[in-house]
């Protein structure tokens, strides 16, 4: 792990990893109030190595491998981290969200227009490639991955520090970042679409545990009934949100 | 081959408004009406019954109430000299399919067009001088006018339960409502809903630059209402599933609600649902339609007879049938000659958004889809276009028709996309911020035309229809000096950080984002058959028992929602149809 054991980083990393995990248990619990002192900031600070943050519940990805599992982990705790502000993406379950994501309709193209011939267009167009929506996502981690084997030395994207993580992450968004087989700014966009759309939606799809995003931002969820609110001016919003299932937050 | 079914009065493609107010009128009639609807049967109960209709992932990713691109889609291009590409993934613009079609996601502005959009040209030219056109620009003057529209815009209105406050009455101008407006024959069916903090603001920040605000009108029922046919509303309770959504509530006017409960008791009204259809028939000399055919919900081919053919399949599909049906010559953006395809455009949409300190409950979250605060005083004839350098016109208004977070929340200019820094602007954001928007109106131009691609097909092997659109500089001036007086408006509200995103010069149309579904123009109705595919009463100059209905026919857009001037023109329509197509078919204006 540490080429120093003995360096701070490594002891402030230990203290924080054992500070951290019963917290993160405590949210899968659904105990409110969770919420994290520590920022990315300070981790970058540190050179802190990456802890793998635990995915609530006991899920298992069918659609994912192992190693696609490991980067979408990873990549998801860079994106929404946790931290003062509110959970992270992984504590909320986004990579269950989207190992079930993957498996519906809409993830196979389902209702986007798939037929050729695939021709090279202006940006203003959109997509015009033959990938669905999992393709891009399968063939975008394997790419990122195989990047950064062949730059650090055999490690995958998983394996490497959070500001690596993050840099790699930034370099894929402008799309910088050279990839084999895929754009780094499709697979880039498609996957932060993604984790949005799992950290907000319904937690019924498998995201958003115990409506923690909804509680961030202070989204009344699917309560679809403000005819007594529209317009009050001068308090907050007072209620907590709800679910599809009826879940109070 | 195709079976063949019994011949019937008359046969109409796509269920939604125009379908719909077709359907009403010819059954009120005595005729035998089938309806042909490529999507879905849906209704309130159970389609769009909560909770289901409300998840997000479903409405807005999923898209599940809209229409699907997979089978049939168009294809766009910038210039004639590109290649067209497909409309792969939802952006730009969002047609429905189902029961009910885009007038079940829609989010309820009712306008009407200004009596001076029906004469665009002739009033540019009579103001600035022929010149003041640019050459390229082909907009017409509308054959009808306001007056003649008038009480169709009413029955409309009344039948939607739309909800405002009407600025002229009868030649009397009436405190509360828009004063330019064009003179209505009584109020509104309902009072101007609520307002949410951002219609409340636009008051303050209009009034201080001089303009007249006024309620956005609505066809989202402010108060209990039993529509003429019968059909009952619910007040609106604010949920903030308007656009995407069906209604979960019986308040936002549609098809399914205002109109079909009637239809569906009826005897001489059928309605075919998954039904699509491939092409209108022609008799041997290509006069007169014989009917349709379509694929039945097995991948059947059936024939369909009729005396009369409605095209009532939202204002694309209209221009895409006809031009794959022979009805009419194709338009020729090189010689100018042929009419179906000519004159498409679209709608000039932009956007101001406001963002406020913690104290500020805008609440976002909160939607009533049309309901807000608009202003007519850059619109029409308020608007001196010599001196703002532009054709055409614009409202500016607060909506808010609701958000959630899957449909995006905004967040500062300069934020990043992910991370800390982004959490906290949008936890910061979300229910302190809202948004103005520009909608500027929408030329014609020569160059911008539909027509079949030569390449791409659908899921049915039919050419798609091919998009050939871009903004002109005129729409880019008109984009940023109304985007400059929204943006003059909102720093009198003083928001802690605001953005605005007016058209750069060259800026090319970008089909990935959404901007608005009123695509209109394709099959315009007109006064010379040389450069309209309709006439007057929206029947085929060169077909004349095929009536095509819906935005299609306007000859531009003006700075307004279509929706109220479709019905309009679909009454419109339907009464020519009744009075006297049916005493004698034929056509009803000589070219």
């Amino acid at each position: 792990m540490f080429d120093d054991d003995t360096s701070p980083a490594r002891r402030d990393f230990l203290r924080k990893s054992l500070t951290l995990i019963p917290v993160v248990t405590l949210a899968s619990a659904g105990l409110p109030g969770t919420s994290f002192a520590q920022t990315p900031a300070s981790d970058a600070a540190q050179g802190a190595q990456p802890v793998t943050p635990a995915v609530p519940g006991d899920y298992k990805p069918t659609f994912f491998t192992p190693q696609e599992w490991a980067f979408l982990i990873a990549a998801c705790d860079r994106l929404i981290p946790s931290d003062h502000v509110g959970p992270g993406a992984v504590e909320l379950g986004v990579p269950e969200f989207l190992d079930r994501h993957m498996q519906t309709p809409y993830a196979n193209g389902g209702i986007w227009y798939m037929q050729g011939p695939f021709l090279e267009a202006a940006p203003e167009f959109g997509y015009q490639g033959r990938l669905n929506l999992r393709e891009t996502l399968r063939i975008g981690i394997k790419a990122m991955d195989d990047s950064c084997k062949s730059t650090f030395s055999g490690k995958v994207f998983a394996e490497l520090s959070h500001p690596q993580q993050e840099e790699l992450l930034k370099a894929a968004e402008s799309g910088k970042l050279a990839l084999q087989d895929i754009s780094s700014k499709l697979f880039f966009t498609n996957l932060l679409n993604e984790v949005r759309n799992g950290y907000f939606a319904d937690p019924s799809h498998g995201g958003n545990k115990n409506m923690g995003a909804w509680k961030m931002i202070g989204y009344p969820g699917m309560r679809a009934d403000y005819m007594d609110w529209v317009t009050v001016r001068d308090k907050p919003y007072p209620l907590p949100p709800v679910d599809l299932a009826g879940r109070r937050g | 081959m195709a079976t063949a079914k019994p011949k019937v009065d008359a046969v109409i493609v796509g269920m939604g408004w125009t379908g719909a107010i077709l359907a009403k009128e010819l059954t009120d009639a005595g005729l035998h009406v089938v309806v042909l609807e490529r999507g879905a049967d849906r209704d309130t109960q159970p389609d769009f019954a909560y909770p289901k209709v409300v998840d997000e992932l479903e409405g807005s990713v999923h898209r599940r109430y809209l229409q699907s691109l997979s089978q049939e889609t168009v294809t766009a291009r910038h210039g004639l000299n590109g290649t067209a590409v497909p409309y792969r993934q939802m952006g730009s613009f969002k047609p429905g399919t189902g029961v009910g079609g885009a007038g079940s996601h829609w989010s309820g502005c009712h306008f009407r067009a200004l009596p001076e959009d029906f004469k665009l040209r002739s009033n540019v030219e009579q103001r600035y001088g022929a010149k003041f056109i640019p050459s390229d620009m082909s907009i017409q003057d509308f054959p009808v006018s306001y007056e003649d529209l008038e009480p169709h815009f009413d029955h409309f209105e009344y039948v939607c339960g739309t909800s405002g406050k009407a600025g002229v009455i009868q030649g009397v101008k009436q405190a509360g409502g828009n004063p330019f407006e064009g003179s209505r024959s009584r109020e509104f069916p309902l009072g101007p809903n609520p307002n949410y903090l951002g219609a409340e603001m636009f008051y303050k920040g209009a009034r201080e630059m001089g303009w007249d605000p006024y309620p956005i009108p609505a066809s989202n029922a402010s108060g209990p209402y039993v529509n003429p046919y019968g059909c009952q509303m619910g007040p609106c309770n604010a949920c903030g599933f308007c656009s995407d959504y069906g209604c979960l509530n019986y308040s936002k006017a549609s098809p399914n609600i205002s109109i079909l409960p009637v239809l569906r008791q009826r005897k001489n009204f059928e309605l075919r649902t998954h039904a699509q259809v491939l092409k209108v028939n022609l008799d041997s000399d290509g006069k007169k339609a014989t009917g349709v055919t379509y694929l039945d919900a097995q991948g059947r081919e059936v024939e369909q007879q009729a005396d009369l053919v409605l095209l009532c399949a939202f204002s694309l599909y209209n221009v895409h049938l006809m031009l794959l049906s022979g009805i009419g010559k194709p338009y020729d953006p090189q010689t100018g000659e042929g009419t179906v395809g000519r004159n498409y455009s679209y709608q000039n949409l932009n956007r101001v958004v406001l963002f406020f300190n913690k104290d500020v409950q805008a609440n976002q979250f909160i939607g009533i889809g049309g309901a807000g605060t608009t202003m007519d005083n850059l619109n029409g004839n308020q608007l001196d276009n010599a001196k703002a350098g532009f054709v055409g016109g614009g409202i500016i208004w607060a909506r808010q028709p609701g958000a959630g977070p899957v449909r995006g929340i905004n967040v500062p200019p300069g934020t990043p996309n992910w991370g800390t820094a982004w959490k906290q602007a949008a936890s910061d954001a979300f229910r302190h911020s809202f948004y103005f928007e520009v909608q500027g109106a929408c030329m014609s131009y020569k160059q911008h035309y539909l027509s079949l691609d030569p390449t791409y097909k659908d899921g049915f092997g039919r050419p798609l229809l091919r998009m050939t659109f871009d903004w002109h500089d005129n729409e880019v001036k008109a984009s940023q000096f109304l985007v400059g007086k929204a943006m003059e408006m909102s720093k009198i509200l003083n928001p802690t950080a605001m953005s605005g995103d007016a058209k750069k010069p060259g800026e090319h149309y970008n089909i990935t984002k959404y901007q608005s579904t009123h695509t209109c123009g394709g099959a315009i109705m007109g006064s010379d058959p040389k450069t309209s595919a309709l006439n007057r009463y929206l029947q085929s100059w060169d077909v004349h028992n095929v009536f095509a209905i819906g935005a299609n026919a306007f000859p531009q857009n003006n700075g307004y929602n279509p929706t109220g001037m479709v019905g309009a023109l679909a009454y419109w329509s339907a009464k020519a149809i009744r009075e006297q197509y049916l005493k004698n078919p034929g056509p009803l204006v000589q070219a």
